[in-house]
């Protein structure tokens, strides 16, 4: 397993597996199979895969450390990159059928509308990340402050779930899952702080100790 | 001169298009495999065609309405692959797979409440008691999308004519068919919503002569997924208001429940008439798409029936009842 994680032509095939789900977009586009109202087909579909997308880069670091698979991180990067390529076409998809391509009426619909105003956040927020996602950027801001600035993805991530809860009438089963999984994949990350702290805390107790001891 | 009578043929006489494939079938079974294989359930069902919807069964020599727009009409495809009825599931394209089997035959309306002359109508009576309109209405869902389709029926006034609403009757309650046996989807942790689907018109409102009960669309009866056999449509208000495959209307003193105000009283109000001035608190209802277009355009007050509702509403607060 860690050796097929590793080798090169695996990254390389499910770099256009993720392509995909664009693809089958594409055709239905072009062979008129998007449903009775496409633009809502290409909407509702676009910001699935984002938050699918969302959902895989968040699960990269627990399964890498629940199954002791360093090589997973791999795949974190494009699938983050995915995500925004999502976002980027669910929110063209906003910006032209919806608001006629006017960046004056998006602004004030971002300003009125809650749920508009918490999707637009899911997605700016993905900006600074996809643009800083390079080896020359982590060099350049230096490990920890590049961790810092991508936790932003744990707020993109609510900010996607909570757009989607607003938006649909009654059925509110679908974007509930997706809260309970994004939950699950952050409360771990809390959980694993709070072992790690935990452990810190008796490491230098223990050097203290050793100190006076000497 | 000896003036002959035409036999007269009742509704359930004709032979649906499927019904009439599913004999051809079962004929085709019979030579194949003969007729003791094919005892039990399967034969029982082939044999019973009123028991299966009767969608497909032609209308003709409708009453041209002047209520119609000439507007271009929304494709049939579209009009029954794109349903909000949630007994069927809340995804648009599953009551058309979910309905297919939905049995419509036999079906009573039992009129009750403040009225006269309690009664129960068949599809039969129903489809005799005034001569069959087609009226081309615009539909505008208070989900910001809409179509034009060319409705079959006539105006509910008639039955209400024929009950008598006394002095007391002030409002009317509607209510659609619940069977968890034929809608397994029809459950409130599924669908978000109560059942059966109840709702409600202000007595004028019901007898305005545009609120139509409703048989058919696009020339034949009403497919299962858009209300099978009957339902109610009132073309100035959102869409959720045209309750579908009706059972039960009672003519009541009292503002009836309705379903959708039940679900989130704070969104969705008692009389939810079109109004591109009033927004839903989550989205605008300043404009709409209709179905197969890219692009919104504006909506229109009370859907562009202003002329014919306005005054049923003058000097109301319609921010305030919306």
């Amino acid at each position: 397993m860690p050796s097929i994680l590793a080798n090169k032509w695996t990254k390389r095939a499910v770099f256009p597996i993720c392509f995909v789900p664009f693809g089958i977009l594409v055709w239905k586009a072009f062979t008129g199979n998007l449903g009775p109202n496409p633009v809502e087909t290409l909407q509702h579909t676009t910001g699935d895969w984002t938050l699918r997308f969302l959902v895989l880069t968040l699960c990269i670091t627990p399964l890498r450390k629940l199954l002791k698979l360093p090589d997973l991180i791999r795949f974190r990067r494009m699938l983050g990159l995915f995500a925004f390529f999502y976002a980027c076409m669910h929110f063209l998809v906003y910006l032209g059928p919806d608001q006629n391509f006017s960046l004056a009426a998006m602004g004030k619909d971002v300003y009125k509308r809650p749920f508009i105003t918490v999707g637009f956040t899911a997605f700016v927020l993905l900006i600074p990340l996809a643009l800083t996602s390079t080896a020359g950027w982590i060099r350049r801001l230096g490990g920890r402050r590049w961790q810092m600035l991508h936790r932003l993805i744990y707020i993109s991530a609510i900010c996607g779930v909570v757009h989607y809860y607003w938006l649909v009438k009654s059925a509110v089963l679908r974007p509930l899952t997706y809260g309970a999984i994004v939950a699950i994949l952050l409360l771990w990350r809390l959980g694993d702080w709070m072992i790690r702290r935990g452990r810190a805390i008796p490491a230098v107790a223990k050097t203290q100790r050793a100190s006076v001891d000497g | 001169m000896l003036l002959q009578r035409k036999p007269e043929l009742t509704y359930a006489d004709v032979t649906p298009k499927e019904i009439y494939l599913n004999r051809r079938k079962f004929l085709k079974a019979m030579g194949i495999a003969g007729a003791a294989a094919f005892a039990g359930k399967e034969l029982l069902d082939l044999s019973a065609p009123s028991q299966i919807a009767y969608a497909g069964v032609n209308f003709p020599n409708l009453v041209k309405s002047p209520f119609s727009t000439t507007e271009p009409q929304t494709s049939f495809e579209a009009v029954t692959h794109y349903n909000n009825f949630y007994e069927f599931g809340v995804d648009k394209d599953q009551p058309a797979k979910n309905a297919q089997k939905f049995r419509t035959s036999p079906w009573t309306v039992s009129v009750e409440g403040e009225v006269k002359t309690k009664r129960k109508f068949t599809m039969d009576e129903i489809l005799k008691l005034a001569p069959l309109e087609e009226r081309i209405y615009r539909h505008r869902c208070v989900e910001g999308w809409s179509i034009v389709v060319p409705w079959i029926g006539f105006s509910f006034n008639t039955i209400a004519k024929l009950v008598q609403p006394t002095e007391k009757a002030k409002f009317v309650a509607f209510e659609s068919y619940w069977d968890l046996g034929q809608m397994p989807l029809a459950r409130p942790e599924l669908a978000g919503i109560e059942f059966p689907y109840v709702e409600g018109l202000r007595l004028d409102e019901a007898m305005n002569p545009l609120t139509l009960l409703c048989v058919g669309m696009y020339g034949e009866a009403l497919p299962n997924q858009d209300g099978a056999p009957v339902r109610i449509v009132i073309p100035w208000k959102y869409g959720f208001k045209s309750i579908k495959s009706i059972v039960k209307i009672r003519f009541v003193k009292g503002e009836p429940p309705t379903t959708w105000n039940l679900a989130n009283s704070h969104e969705y109000g008692f009389y939810s008439n079109v109004n591109p001035n009033v927004d839903h608190p989550r989205w605008s209802q300043a404009t709409e798409r209709r179905l197969g277009d890219i692009f919104r355009h504006k909506t229109l007050m009370f859907n562009g029936y202003q002329d014919q509702v306005a005054s049923m509403y003058a000097g109301m607060d319609l921010r305030k009842y919306y």
